[in-house]
């Protein structure tokens, strides 16, 4: 299954351009590079220092890809680190001791800074500090408060602005020899929010039936440029524009949702989902559910780095520094679990879906601690049944094909009784 | 005052342990009406809040060793450590019914999202998920977590229905001050004397302070002090250990007593750290608040989830303590898919190996219950740090 070729749309090929144009700036030498995460990273802020924006997480991504993480994990735990934890961590660390070789098939530089955007995962902390042992370069911490209570407070905000204005910004400053100037960062934010807007009605061209897009595993290719390196650029105002057009076409068309081999020809069930996606499969994964004319037209995976579709954040250029706090409070998985639980129930409710999928993800706590609440939860809340699978990041000891696809088939079976038994037609013919 | 026998203060200390309906928080609260009980969980949270606010603090640190999970399984994966999954069990199965209200400090984000869990299912509690800066300059961390603590103060004194007065504060602050110095002389006296003061009894002296209020809990270490120094004892040939990693999720009791058995005296450890968590006193004077938070910044125990921004400094607090107990090795004692404790591991090994100083590592779960293999790494380990050591 996984020899075949892998068909792709315009938008996915700009997009793959995108993210090699970003490892060239990396690995080219002539820019400072910040290694920072994905989740509420700071990309505009990067930008007015002329950082380049290296994303761990995006590393380890394009090895599980490319079938090489497996044996960055193996030597990581060689070297000491536990079966037990994280394996972005133990890809990232692999990474390095096998010579640090960008996807470009060139060597990363040492970064310049580790900005340890500690936002919704205390294992960024860890990681973090386990590279800082290896690059001895400046590290700066960005502490960004858990919003428990569903909103974030005034205290909170305030804590990030002022670490942004007296620890971020300086270590900036220094690392790059540039002078910080806000106004340079407000055009970066209302370029953002230029972008932000096509996303979210890329978001939510998933209400079509068919829905036009599968916002799972299409939704990570659409994510990649305002997640990584591009939010605040004309490039992703460009993109999101060409996608927007892209979808609006296939609308026209009446098209279903794209998989790995071209349009599905059907959409048979609708689907949210919630977790992260399996990486070292991830298009035999895909093909499960597109095989089976089942789309993806929510996810929370595709909120991993920022919310933008549920209270309508957009980044404000007219509040610089506390937009750039609101954003990082407000990514997914900084969310109390009761607003992850409304979330995904208004997201069943509003694209018409077939019920949840969570895929539980090993190293993931930060996901996968409460899962099983939160399924009982929208399973109450919405009456569509929800099921459950187990995998992994970037670790293939824990993908496991035949299982994921037993419990895939019975979900749909599942769907299919609850229509039968007067729940809702199928989803192509609604 | 008639010392009682340590084993009849280490007896009742084990009842207390042993007792997860919690018997002696339940008698305190039944003891005046309106009363009411907050829990926690580790790491750290500032219990002279909760004290001040007259309210019971109460240490929930899992179901140990030999509490049947029967639901908490279908709420966590296998995949996530034991201590949510029995602590869920509890609360389903109305151990906790009578606790008012549950803080969940931020150690990692199992205990974060049990937070959540709990506003889920337990809606009519008082839930607060307790956030400590990793900032830890005084004019932007510390005035954040100031204000936290204002938060939950003004939180307990709605759920109280009664101010939380500065001073009521600083009465709160003394007792605990009184508390921790004894709680530092009980490990200063173990350190001194192992063999006169078991491991495995100090862990229930200090599990004893989880449950009794800290006023009771200062008198009973007083009493254990007395008791254990008049006691003789033999003293053994074992290696002095510091035991670290355990700072969440506890150890089985067996497994203390296994290490010591096997030959190595824990002469420090990290375990129940929250009675140790500020170095020193809090000072009386002046705010309280900002002086627990300025102690939170400037004096206070390193642990994996806790940032050390200045990586000289990675690891000091340990190394730290096997200089000051003489500690002859380490034994890095970590729950299973503890991310924090796993992960640190190897930066703190980084720092101990240039030294000299050895170290084993031990993987448990609170319900670990094979503790052979254990007893057999660790007796190696002692047997080696014997034969093979400088001295």
């Amino acid at each position: 299954m996984s020899g075949q070729e892998v068909v792709k749309s315009n938008s996915q090929m700009v997009q793959k351009e995108m993210i090699t144009r970003n490892y060239d700036r990396i690995t080219g030498g002539t820019a400072r590079v910040s290694s920072t995460f994905v989740p509420g990273n700071l990309n505009e802020l990067l930008m007015c220092f002329d950082i380049a924006n290296n994303l761990p997480e995006i590393n380890a991504i394009q090895n599980a890809m490319r079938k090489k993480s497996g044996e960055m994990i193996a030597e990581a735990e060689r070297s000491g680190h536990s079966e037990d934890v994280c394996t972005y961590v133990k890809a990232d660390i692999g990474m390095m001791a096998k010579g640090n070789i960008a996807p470009n098939g060139k060597p990363f530089p040492d970064p310049d800074v580790l900005l340890l955007s500690y936002t919704g995962c205390f294992t960024f902390m860890k990681w973090f500090e386990l590279l800082r042992e290896q690059y001895k370069c400046p590290t700066v911490m960005l502490h960004v408060p858990y919003a428990a209570d569903g909103q974030p407070t005034r205290n909170m905000r305030d804590y990030i602005v002022k670490q942004l204005k007296e620890d971020v910004i300086p270590v900036l400053e220094t690392v790059s020899g540039v002078k910080f100037d806000i106004d340079r960062l407000r055009e970066y934010l209302r370029k953002s929010a230029i972008a932000e807007n096509d996303l979210v009605w890329m978001l939510e061209s998933s209400k079509h039936k068919p829905s036009p897009v599968d916002c799972y595993f299409g939704g990570v290719y659409y994510m990649g440029p305002i997640f990584t390196a591009f939010r605040g650029t004309d490039e992703a105002i460009e993109y999101y524009r060409l996608l927007r057009a892209e979808i609006e076409e296939r609308i026209a068309r009446g098209l279903c949702a794209q998989s790995p081999d071209g349009d599905m020809p059907e959409e048979n069930y609708r689907l949210v989902v919630e977790g992260p996606p399996n990486w070292t499969s991830f298009r035999d994964f895909w093909r499960m559910f597109s095989e089976a004319g089942a789309v993806v037209v929510a996810s929370s995976y595709t909120k991993v780095g920022g919310v933008y579709d549920y209270d309508g954040f957009r980044h404000d250029p007219d509040h610089p520094l506390e937009t750039l706090a609101d954003y990082c409070l407000g990514v997914y998985t900084n969310r109390n679990l009761p607003t992850r639980v409304d979330m995904l129930a208004r997201n069943i409710v509003d694209y018409d879906a077939d019920g949840l999928l969570v895929n539980s993800i090993k190293s993931c706590n930060s996901f996968s601690a409460g899962q099983l609440v939160m399924m009982r939860e929208i399973e109450k809340i919405t009456g569509k049944p929800g099921a459950f699978i187990e995998t992994d990041l970037v670790d293939p000891r824990y993908f496991s094909a035949a299982n994921v696809k037993n419990r895939l088939e019975s979900y749909f079976q599942m769907i299919d009784q609850k229509r039968r038994a007067g729940g809702s037609a199928a989803a192509s013919g609604a | 005052m008639t010392i009682r026998p340590v084993g009849e203060i280490v007896a009742a200390c084990e009842a207390i342990f042993e007792d997860l309906t919690f018997a002696k928080a339940r008698e305190w609260k039944a003891a005046v009406p309106g009363r009411k009980v907050i829990g926690y969980m580790p790491v750290y949270v500032p219990r002279e809040i909760v004290h001040a606010a007259g309210m019971l603090p109460l240490g929930i640190l899992g179901g140990g060793a030999d509490m049947e999970v029967i639901h908490g399984d279908a709420y966590y994966q296998s995949y996530i450590c034991r201590i949510p999954r029995s602590t869920i069990e509890m609360a389903i199965n109305g151990k906790l019914d009578f606790v008012d209200g549950m803080m969940f400090p931020s150690i990692c984000d199992v205990i974060r999202n049990l937070s959540g869990i709990w506003k889920l299912l337990f809606k009519d509690k008082y839930v607060r998920y307790f956030d400590a800066p990793q900032n830890f300059r005084e004019e932007v961390g510390g005035v954040f977590y100031a204000n936290e603590m204002r938060e939950l103060r003004d939180g307990l004194a709605k759920l109280g229905g009664r101010k939380v007065s500065d001073d009521d504060l600083r009465r709160s602050i003394v007792v605990y001050n009184e508390n921790r110095r004894w709680v530092n002389r009980v490990y200063d006296f173990r350190a001194d004397f192992p063999w006169k003061a078991p491991s495995a009894e100090v862990y229930l002296l200090m599990r004893a302070g989880m449950v009794l209020p800290p006023e009771e809990h200062t008198v009973l270490m007083r009493e254990y002090l007395a008791a254990a120094e008049a006691a003789n004892r033999p003293m053994r040939d074992n290696c002095r250990v510091v035991l670290t990693g355990a700072f969440c999720e506890q150890p089985p009791l067996s497994l203390i007593k296994s290490l010591e058995m096997s030959g190595c005296y824990i002469v420090d450890d990290d375990l129940l750290l929250v009675a140790r968590w500020l170095l020193g006193d809090v000072p009386t004077e002046g705010d309280p608040i900002e002086n627990l938070s300025r102690a939170f910044l400037f004096h206070s125990a390193e642990t994996a989830a806790k940032y050390e921004p200045d990586v000289a400094r990675k690891g000091s607090y340990l190394i730290d303590s096997v200089r000051k107990r003489k500690a002859d090795g380490v034994i890095f004692a970590a729950p299973s898919f503890c991310d924090p404790a796993l992960l640190d591991k190897p930066m703190i090994i980084s720092r101990i190996e240039p030294l000299g100083i050895p170290y084993i590592h031990i993987q448990y779960a609170e319900n670990s219950s094979q503790m052979q293999p254990i007893r057999e790494q660790s007796g190696t380990f002692a047997d080696s740090i014997k034969l093979w050591s400088a001295s």
